[in-house]
């Protein structure tokens, strides 16, 4: 996956750690792994990591959005259970009128980005136009959607029907040329991403929103507009998200989706992206999510520490991470 | 949940002949439940039967009255005893503990007040706190799963086990079943936590499948771990060669053994309907003169595809 790394356009003259201090990590866990264990390096190995990741990493490139314009958003991991949970009862509910076909599921994934539109777009509501922090916004919809969905399941599981299961299952299992969909949508969206972030206005002005408010509204940005555009493609990348992970399990449950939003601002911070917003690196948040799946694959398959330190070790390379590019920043 | 109106209660109490029991004076008496909230299929099947046997019960004993209370963390639930006891006068609590540490003195001082306490499968960390103790067998979860591995599988067979969240109950469970398949000769090539999580579960597993070619079993010691399991194993597309265990009854699960699904042989019960027992005799102790304490351990069944249909619970989200 490193063709998305060589995206990166015009490198800078200095190449400097703190540009570097992720892809060092990355090669460090690949040649870590390779070592451990032969299998690693597998094509069956390789696709179930990347699919995995794929969840994680499509919120994580909106998120890298919302952190460089200075926001933050908590609830992700809870809209994608409320998104999930909606999209099966929908399709549950459509297969006596529609049949089980390309068009039930066409319709669902247009529900499930519905949803997640509309979700993104209160959150950005109440926070670009009613004014309220964004922490206090997202911390409130994370306990509303956690909660929709546990009541939606009557505390149980939303199980998506059988044959419907059977039919949507290839959106996860199947790919094009055996590279896995989730990847493919991943690698998509981490590109748009890049481009967007890089090349386009939109891109250029979140950075300036998240460096300094007052700047950029003399600057003629249309702040209000853009906080709240960016909390709506973080809402409908979290549609895409639950599209591709419905069909991996064919259900939704209370625990769905649990800390995804704690996963997905560590792989933007690591990624470069700056916390307190100004600065964003879609490029870097792909190589932090792929830190973050990568450090719990080579856990399981080497077995060298006890199952109990995972966190820990999850915990020491995430701070590792940020340290090593703080060094340069010090002398810039 | 449908609040009864106290005052209509009262009377009907009053109505009632005293029969000669403890403090059976007509009034009503108030029942607090405090049980964790409903984050995995285990605890919402917990829930679903705590809210069926109130309402049964309230129906019954019109002089009875509850309050239901789920938390999502050991600090909400101790908030949420403190309320019962300070704005509902609850003569009796029954408490499912988040975690048996951080709940202990909060109950003690709950049955230091003259509260009957009831609690439920977690134990607390100081002995005889409790009026009664109702759990399910962790250490018979383990070890009924351990024998049939032992039984059903030769020497050299190679199994892997996923965990639950780390907890003392996951700790008697993996070892009640290691003290099962001790002398065997069966190999525990691997044990991960999956934190009774589908989604953990299916990572886990596949790790699992790309780590060894040649697994004889999986004990998922958890349905819900199971079905993610179960998609990893489809996915990699060897679901001839291993089989798997689950627990605690899922009706998924229970559907596919009475099939007689090959990949589910069995699995073993650790009934989330436990609740219930500890409602309906907490209640019993406190409508009449029937003595309930001490303790009720629920057994940990087989469930094979000959018993499966008494475990079947189509209408639980469990």
């Amino acid at each position: 996956m490193t063709d998305i790394t060589a995206s990166e356009p015009k490198p800078r003259r200095r190449v400097n750690l703190h540009v570097l201090g992720p892809v060092l990590a990355l090669v460090a866990l690949i040649i870590l792994g390779a070592s451990l264990n032969s299998n690693f390096l597998s094509y069956g190995n390789v696709t179930n990591v990347l699919a995995r990741s794929a969840f994680i990493g499509i919120i994580a490139v909106g998120m890298t959005f919302v952190i460089t314009a200075g926001g933050i958003d908590l609830s992700v991991g809870s809209m994608a259970a409320f998104v999930a949970g909606v999209m099966i009862l929908s399709l549950n509910a459509l297969i006596p009128s529609m049949g089980i076909g390309v068009p039930l599921i066409a319709t669902g994934m247009v529900i499930a980005l519905a949803t997640g539109f509309a979700a993104g777009f209160l959150n950005g509501f109440l926070i670009s136009k009613i004014r309220i922090e964004a922490f206090i916004v997202t911390l409130g919809s994370m306990g509303i959607y956690r909660s929709l969905v546990t009541w939606l399941a009557d505390g149980g599981t939303l199980s998506l029907n059988f044959d419907a299961r059977s039919f949507y299952r290839p959106v996860y299992y199947d790919g094009l040329l055996g590279i896995a969909w989730p990847i493919i949508v991943f690698a998509v969206v981490a590109i748009l991403g890049e481009l967007a972030m890089r090349h386009t206005p939109f891109g250029r002005h979140c950075a300036a929103l998240g460096a300094n408010e007052q700047v950029a509204k003399y600057s003629a940005i249309k702040v209000d507009r853009l906080r709240l555009m960016t909390y709506v493609i973080l809402g409908l990348l979290v549609g895409v998200a639950t599209i591709m992970y419905v069909p991996r399990l064919g259900s939704a449950s209370a625990s769905t989706g649990v800390l995804w939003e704690l996963e997905a601002i560590a792989a933007v911070i690591i990624g470069g992206t700056v916390l307190k917003g100004g600065f964003g690196r879609v490029w870097g948040t792909v190589i932090g999510v792929l830190i973050l799946s990568l450090i719990d694959n080579i856990l399981n398959l080497a077995s060298i520490v006890s199952p109990y330190l995972n966190g820990a070790i999850q915990g020491v390379i995430v701070i590792l991470a940020v340290v090593l590019q703080r060094e340069s920043k010090s002398a810039d | 949940m449908k609040r009864r109106d106290i005052f209509k209660g009262a009377a009907l109490g009053l109505a009632v002949v005293a029969t000669p029991v403890m403090a059976q004076d007509g009034e009503t008496k108030v029942i607090g439940v405090a049980i964790p909230s409903a984050t995995h299929g285990f605890m919402g099947g917990l829930n679903y039967h705590a809210q069926e046997a109130i309402a049964r019960l309230e129906e019954t004993y019109p002089q009875l009255d509850f309050v239901l209370a789920t938390a999502g963390d050991a600090g909400t639930m101790v908030n949420d005893i403190e309320d019962m006891v300070a704005t509902r006068n609850i003569d009796a609590l029954v408490v499912l503990p988040f975690e048996s540490e951080p709940l202990t003195s909060p109950v003690q001082a709950v049955a230091d007040a003259g509260i009957w306490v009831t609690v439920v499968d977690r134990g607390l960390s100081v002995p005889g706190i409790e009026d009664l103790y109702v759990a399910g067998d962790n250490t018979g979860f383990g070890r009924v799963a351990g024998e049939y591995f032992a039984e059903n599988l030769t020497e050299g067979d190679n199994i892997v086990v996923l965990r639950g969240i780390p907890t003392t109950l996951d700790n008697e469970r993996v070892d009640a079943f290691s003290a099962a398949i001790e002398g065997s000769g069966i190999n525990v090539l691997d044990m991960q936590h999956g934190n009774w999580n589908r989604d953990d579960a299916f990572n886990v597993m596949q790790d699992y499948l790309s780590k060894y070619n040649d697994i004889d079993a999986v004990w998922a010691s958890d349905d819900d771990m199971a079905i993610g399991v179960l998609e990893a194993i489809a996915q990699a597309g060897r679901e001839e060669e291993m089989w798997v265990v689950g627990g605690a009854g899922m009706k998924e699960i229970i559907a596919r053994i009475m099939e007689g699904d090959p990949q589910l042989p069995v699995n073993v019960t650790y009934p989330p309907a436990q609740i219930a027992t500890a409602i309906e005799l907490t209640a019993l102790g406190m409508v009449s003169a029937t003595p309930v304490s001490g303790r009720f351990i629920i057994g940990s069944e087989m469930i094979t595809p000959e018993n499966a249909e008494s475990f079947y619970f189509p209408d639980s989200p469990f």
